[in-house]
């Protein structure tokens, strides 16, 4: 059975998406950093970890967004086979939500037209949208403002496959390393195993979206994600590059068949402001 | 050690100022990034002055989001600050006391930073709610055309900083991780 979708539904959940994304994070983030404060041995780590978390509560019962980098919105959209979509371009629709949201919410508009001309386009439009079709008839959006402090350190290494497990770990805790305040720490780390060089970043971009108290399904991928954030808080980078034991609130670490020439390793460093809102419809 | 200081910040201020200090900003500063920035350099290539007076200024590089009516200023957290090397040492040779951002700097910074008697303040990325509480007051001063990357002129109160890179040159992102690597 076909079931048909408005595109103007599509427009109203994505306007939605980006006001909440912008001012509450998902309750696994908030437990994660009332954690870090109680775990965090730097007294200036510590402090700096408890304005963190008053600046979501602050953000939350005053709207002021959680940072003033809203970020570019990035948005997945897994769309079921049995869906027909009504009313206009879907692209479009997404484009709409993400322009009446910035506008609406009081969102900061960060997009420039072209990367070298850099023209500001005034309504954070383009979306960076990535589309899959899955199987039913229900439309899955998820909503991820990305913040470019930590964006802009974030990495791909196209590693040999004799560089193995070791290869790995090595250029996660590199990326870490490189980006240390830039990338306001406390992160969360996502990182792309496998693919190509364009598929590698997607997973690492995904495992941005996954729980932060959660881990992967495979257990030798689970023991890395717990070996590297272990390895990561050992960097003594700490809250705000000002040194400390919690320097990354989770790694979530996410993979795919490759080519037997290749080993593609993406690291997504996320801030401590880690956004996305997810609806179903 | 806590200090509260107001503006401007001269060199009589940053003498005491040491890498790892907590410092309270009451006073004005000025606000300005990349785009800001690209333009002071175009207007000092024409001999032309600055839109504010440089002389003992306090620099914030932050884009704020926009304010809801009865509000001074949105979300306003400081952006990455090694955006801003290639023309910071050129207004703190012009008289510019203060940075405030994130993250690291090039040596060239630091020496331009040792070289006037300068600092480099660094406030929390990603409190950019909490860190709006203490802007009274922001105004534009030129390049609204730049939207959230406008030069603004802020009345702040208490706005906490931690000193990074002192008029010695000493950086706490060199040293600070040293006491917690595992």
């Amino acid at each position: 059975m076909i079931r048909t979708i408005s595109t103007e539904e599509i427009t109203a959940n994505i306007r939605e998406m980006c006001i909440e994304a912008n001012h509450y994070l998902s309750l696994d983030m908030g437990k994660a950093l009332k954690e870090a404060a109680d775990a965090e041995q730097s007294p200036l780590g510590k402090k700096i970890l408890c304005q963190l978390e008053e600046n979501l509560v602050i953000a939350g019962d005053e709207m002021i967004p959680i940072c003033q980098d809203t970020g570019m919105a990035v948005v997945f959209v897994e769309v079921g086979q049995e869906v027909h979509f009504q009313g206009g371009v879907l692209e479009d629709a997404i484009n709409e939500g993400v322009c009446q949201g910035y506008r609406d919410g009081f969102l900061r508009k960060s997009v420039v037209g072209d990367p070298i001309l850099r023209e500001n386009t005034n309504d954070n439009t383009p979306a960076v949208i990535h589309y899959s079709l899955v199987a039913g008839d229900q439309v899955k959006l998820t909503l991820a403002p990305k913040g470019f402090g930590s964006e802009n350190m974030s990495r791909v290494f196209m590693l040999k496959p004799a560089d193995g497990i070791q290869g790995v770990k090595r250029a996660i805790l590199t990326a870490v390393e490189d980006a240390g305040p830039n990338a306001c720490p406390p992160m969360v780390v996502g990182v792309g195993i496998g693919g190509t060089f364009e598929k590698c970043a997607l997973l690492a971009k995904q495992a941005l979206l996954r729980p932060v108290d959660g881990y992967s399904q495979i257990p030798y991928i689970r023991e890395l994600e717990e070996e590297m954030l272990q390895a990561i808080n050992q960097l003594g980078i700490g809250p705000g590059g000002l040194g400390g034991t919690i320097t990354a609130l989770a790694v979530n670490i996410n993979t795919y068949p490759t080519h037997i020439a290749g080993l593609p390793v993406a690291v997504n460093i996320c801030c401590h402001v880690n956004r996305h809102v997810v609806r179903e419809i | 050690m806590d200090s509260h200081i107001l503006t401007p910040i001269t060199a009589e201020v940053t003498k005491d100022l040491h890498a790892g200090d907590y410092v309270y900003i009451s006073g004005t500063i000025y606000v300005a990034r990349d785009a800001a920035h690209k333009r002071f350099m175009d207007v000092l290539d024409q001999g032309e002055e600055l839109p504010f007076p440089i002389k003992d200024a306090a620099i914030y590089y932050m884009g704020p989001s926009p304010a809801r009516e009865g509000r001074p200023i949105g979300s306003a957290g400081p952006t990455t600050a090694s955006r801003m090397d290639k023309y910071a040492p050129r207004l703190l040779d012009l008289g510019q006391k203060a940075m405030i951002g994130k993250g690291k700097r090039t040596q060239e910074v630091i020496e331009a930073i040792v070289r006037n008697q300068a600092v480099y303040f660094a406030a929390v990325g990603g409190a950019g709610a909490l860190l709006s509480k203490c802007i009274k007051k922001s105004e534009l001063v030129c390049y609204g055309d730049l939207g959230a990357e406008a030069v603004l002129r802020l009345e702040v109160e208490n706005f906490p900083v931690i000193v990074v890179v002192d008029a010695e040159g000493n950086d706490l992102y060199k040293t600070a991780a040293q006491a917690y690597i595992r």
